[in-house]
C-alpha cells in the first residue's frame, strides 16, 4: 500500500485548466460549474453512443477522463444509460445497422437533452458517406444540437465541443 | 513453390513485404485438399473473402489466405457465375472454425456461398434484400434517408441452451462504456456462464464498397479508418499491397519510420489496455497512471507527426512526414521516461493481490485451442504460441526493416488474462527497445518514391499489428483504380476465441475478460 502512495503522491496533480469554448467569453472552471447547475440543475451526465465509428472517436473520449482533462473532476460525467444522460455524445457515421438502436438510445433520453455530433463522420459522414449500409451524418437520423468536427477530434476540441452545447441551451 | 506436395504451384509475390505466395486452386477439391493440408502442419486460416469479376467476362473468385510458418500462401479459387445464382465452394470451418463468419459475411457482401450448414447472415441485419450483393459490381441502389431499401430489424438464431435455471442474458448492441456495438448473449446458470453467443456486423458501414473504383490515394484515408486503433497497421499493410502490386520500393528510411510508427501505435494501445485492464478489477489506480503516461506519448506523436494517431502518416511509396534529429532525441528520452514509470507499476500490479486474484486463470485459452481458432497476435503469444511476424523463426525471416531490427517475440504459456497482461508489459519494454533501435540507426535518404498504378495487377500486405495479424488484399482495375481491396483484422480469428475464453467463468467477469482481448469491432464489421 505504501508504494502505491508513494507513487501517487510523487505523480501529484496534473489537471490542466479547462479550455475556453469556441467563442465562449473568458470563463474559468468555478463559474463553468455554476452555468451547468444553472442549465441542468445538477452535474452534467453524457451517454456515448457509438453509431458506427473507426473507433478512433471512441479513444480520444476515453482520453477525456485522464488526469490530465480530469472531466469528471468538473462535474461532467459519462453514464452507462440513456435514461440518466443529459446529452448523448454519437460518433458516426450512422450505419444502418445502429439506425434503430441510435433512435432507442435517443427515446429513452429525457428532455431536455442535448445531442452532440463527433468527429467529420458524425457532422457530415465523413469518408464513409451515405450508402447503402451508412445513413451518413447524425443529422440524418436524430436531431443534433452541436457539432463537434475532425478526425478525430482532439479531447480539447471535445471539452469545447461540450462547453458550447451546454451554452447553447441558456 | 510447392507446400506440403500439394499439386498447386505457388509464386512469390515481390518487394519487400511479407514473404506471400500466390496460387490457383484448379477446383474446390483442390481448396480443400490444400486446406486440410495446412491444417495438418498446424496452420491458420489467415483471411478469406471474394470477388466479382464477370465485368472482366469471367465468374467469382473465391480468396483465402493461409498462415504456415514459411509465410503466408493465397489460394484463390474461380467460381463460376450462372445467372443471378450464388456459386458455391466446400465449406471450410469444418477444417477452420475461423472460416464459419468469413465465409458468411462472404455471401451476404458478393454472393457466393459455402456449401455448409450455417448459412445466418452475418453482416447482413436487414438493411438490404437477401438477395442483393453489395459488392457485386451491378449491385446499384439509390442512397439517401427514405430512399432505397427498407431497414427491417431481423431476428436472429442464436443457439438456445435449456436444461433446468438455464437463461439468457442479452447484451448490447450499445454497451455501459465508451464501446463500439455489437450484442452478446449470454446463456447462463446463475452467475455461471455456459455459452457466450456474439452477434456482430453493427459496425458495418460499407467500407469494402467504398475502395471499388476508389484512387489509391483515396483508399490510403479509407482503410486508414477501417480500425482507428490500428490506423498505422492498416495503413502500412495497404501500402505493402499496392507496392507488390506495382512493383514499387519504398525507400529504407521510409520502412524504418513505418516501423517508428507502428512500435508507437503498439505502445499506446498496450499502455491504455493495462490501465482499463487495472479499471476492470476495480483497480482506479491502474487506469489513471497508464492513461497518464499513454497521453504523453500520444501528446509527443502530435509533435512528431502532427497527429495523436499518426493516421495519414504511410502511404503507398513512403510517408509522407519525415522527423528530424530533436524530435528523436524527445522520443528516445520518451522511450527512457515510461520504461521506468511502467517498471515502477507493473510492481505495483504484481504485488496487488487482489488484481492478481482477477486476472490469474480467468479467461483461459490455451495452445490447442488458440491453434484450432487460427488465433493470431498479442493473445496467441498469452497462449504460449511463439508467433509473431516481426521476429526471425525457423523457415521464416521477417519483412524490412524487422529483420534487421531482431524483435525478440514475447510469450506467456497460461492463456488467461494474467498472460495477456504479461504480453502486454513485455511488449511494451521490447518496443521501447526497438524505437530506440531504429531513432539511432535512422538510414538517410528519401521518404517517399512514386506509385504508379498497375492495371489488373494484385498484391497482398500482412502487417503485425498491436492486436495481431492486419492483412489488406488489394487488387487494381485496368484504368489504375482500385477493383476490390479486402481489409482484415486479427479480430475475425479473435472474437471466436473469447466465446471460448469465458465459458466456466461467471459473469462479471465477462468486461475484464473481453478488456484482455479487446477486440474491433469496426474493422471486423467493415
Amino acid at each position: 500500500m505504501i508504494p502505491l502512495l508513494r507513487h501517487i503522491f510523487r505523480t501529484g496533480i496534473l489537471t490542466e485548466p479547462m479550455p475556453e469554448a469556441e467563442g465562449g467569453p473568458q470563463r474559468e472552471i468555478d463559474r463553468l460549474h455554476d452555468e451547468i447547475l444553472k442549465v441542468l440543475g445538477r452535474a452534467l451526465t453524457i451517454r456515448e453512443v457509438d453509431a458506427g465509428s473507426c473507433n478512433g472517436c471512441e479513444l480520444e473520449i476515453h482520453a477525456l477522463n485522464n488526469p490530465y482533462y480530469n472531466l469528471e473532476g468538473r462535474g461532467i460525467k459519462f453514464v452507462a444509460s440513456p435514461r440518466h444522460a443529459d446529452m448523448l455524445l454519437v460518433t458516426g457515421p450512422v450505419t444502418r445497422n445502429m439506425e434503430n438502436a441510435l433512435r432507442i438510445a435517443y427515446d429513452c433520453t429525457p428532455d431536455p437533452k442535448l445531442v452532440v455530433a463527433v468527429g467529420d463522420c458524425g457532422c457530415n459522414g465523413g469518408v464513409f458517406g451515405e450508402s447503402y449500409a451508412s445513413c451518413g451524418a447524425v443529422d440524418n437520423v436524430v436531431g443534433v444540437d452541436l457539432r463537434i468536427p475532425g478526425c478525430p477530434p482532439t479531447p480539447l476540441a471535445l471539452m469545447q465541443g461540450i462547453l458550447a452545447a451546454i451554452r447553447t441551451t441558456k | 513453390m510447392i507446400f506440403h506436395a500439394e499439386p498447386i504451384e505457388f509464386v512469390r509475390q515481390p518487394g519487400p513485404g511479407a514473404p506471400v505466395w500466390r496460387g490457383r486452386a484448379a477446383d474446390g477439391e483442390d481448396m480443400l485438399r490444400f486446406a486440410i493440408s495446412v491444417h495438418r502442419h498446424q496452420g491458420r486460416l489467415a483471411a478469406l473473402w471474394g470477388e466479382d469479376r464477370r465485368q472482366h467476362g469471367a465468374g467469382y473468385r473465391l480468396h483465402c489466405v493461409f498462415a504456415l510458418d514459411e509465410g503466408w500462401p493465397w489460394l484463390s479459387l474461380d467460381l463460376a457465375a450462372e445467372g443471378d445464382q450464388c456459386p458455391v465452394y466446400p465449406d471450410l470451418s469444418g477444417i477452420f472454425p475461423a472460416a464459419n463468419r468469413m465465409q458468411r459475411a462472404t455471401r451476404d457482401l458478393v454472393g457466393i456461398a459455402s456449401d455448409g450448414s450455417d448459412q445466418r447472415p452475418w453482416l447482413r441485419h436487414g438493411a438490404w434484400p437477401a438477395d442483393w450483393y453489395p459488392l457485386r459490381h451491378d449491385a446499384v441502389h439509390e442512397v439517401g434517408v427514405g430512399v432505397g431499401f427498407d431497414n427491417f430489424p431481423s431476428d436472429y438464431e442464436f443457439v438456445k441452451v435449456g436444461g433446468e435455471g438455464a437463461h439468457e442474458i442479452p447484451v448490447g448492441p450499445i454497451h455501459a462504456g465508451i464501446i463500439e456495438p455489437g450484442h452478446f448473449r449470454f446463456s447462463v446458470v446463475g452467475e455461471r456462464v455456459l455459452r457466450l453467443e456474439q452477434r456482430l456486423g453493427y459496425q458495418h458501414k460499407g467500407v469494402e464498397k467504398l475502395f471499388i473504383g476508389a484512387d489509391l490515394v483515396h483508399g490510403a484515408r479509407l482503410v486508414g479508418r477501417v480500425s482507428g486503433d490500428s490506423t498505422c497497421a492498416y495503413a502500412w499493410a495497404y501500402a505493402d499491397a499496392v507496392e507488390a502490386a506495382c512493383r514499387v520500393e519504398p525507400p529504407p528510411r521510409a520502412l524504418m519510420l513505418r516501423a517508428l510508427m507502428l512500435e508507437r501505435e503498439r505502445v499506446a494501445n498496450h499502455l491504455g489496455d493495462l490501465g482499463a485492464l487495472g479499471n476492470d478489477a476495480a483497480f482506479a489506480f491502474g487506469l489513471t497512471q497508464f492513461m497518464r503516461l499513454k497521453e504523453d506519448w500520444l501528446r509527443l506523436n502530435q509533435q512528431m507527426f502532427g497527429h495523436r494517431f499518426m493516421m495519414d502518416r504511410i502511404v503507398p511509396g513512403g510517408v509522407v512526414m519525415d522527423v528530424d534529429a530533436a524530435a528523436l532525441a524527445a522520443m528516445i528520452e520518451q522511450c527512457g521516461v515510461v520504461r521506468g514509470e511502467v517498471r515502477k507499476l507493473r510492481a505495483l500490479y504484481d504485488a496487488h493481490a487482489g488484481l492478481q486474484d482477477r486476472f490469474a486463470t480467468t479467461g483461459a485459452i490455451d495452445a490447442a485451442l488458440a491453434r484450432e481458432l487460427s488465433l493470431s497476435g498479442m493473445a496467441a503469444r498469452a497462449s504460449g504460441i511463439l508467433l509473431d511476424g516481426r521476429a526471425h523463426r525457423q523457415g521464416y525471416t521477417p519483412s524490412a526493416p524487422y529483420a534487421q531490427l531482431g524483435v525478440r517475440p514475447v510469450t506467456d504459456e497460461r492463456g488467461d488474462v494474467a498472460a495477456r497482461v504479461a504480453v502486454r508489459f513485455d511488449e511494451i519494454y521490447e518496443s521501447l527497445r526497438l524505437l530506440r533501435e531504429i531513432a539511432l540507426g535512422l538510414p538517410g535518404g528519401e521518404i517517399r518514391v512514386d506509385v504508379a498504378p498497375l492495371g489488373d495487377a494484385a498484391g497482398l500486405g500482412v502487417i503485425e499489428g498491436w492486436r495481431g495479424e492486419v492483412l489488406v488484399g488489394v487488387r487494381f482495375a485496368g484504368d489504375g483504380r482500385l477493383a476490390r481491396v479486402h481489409p482484415h483484422d486479427p479480430s475475425w480469428q479473435a472474437w471466436p476465441a473469447l466465446e471460448h475464453a469465458v465459458m466456466k467463468d461467471i459473469v462479471p467477469d465477462f468486461p475484464l475478460i473481453n478488456k484482455s482481448f479487446n477486440l474491433s469491432y469496426s474493422g471486423a464489421d467493415l
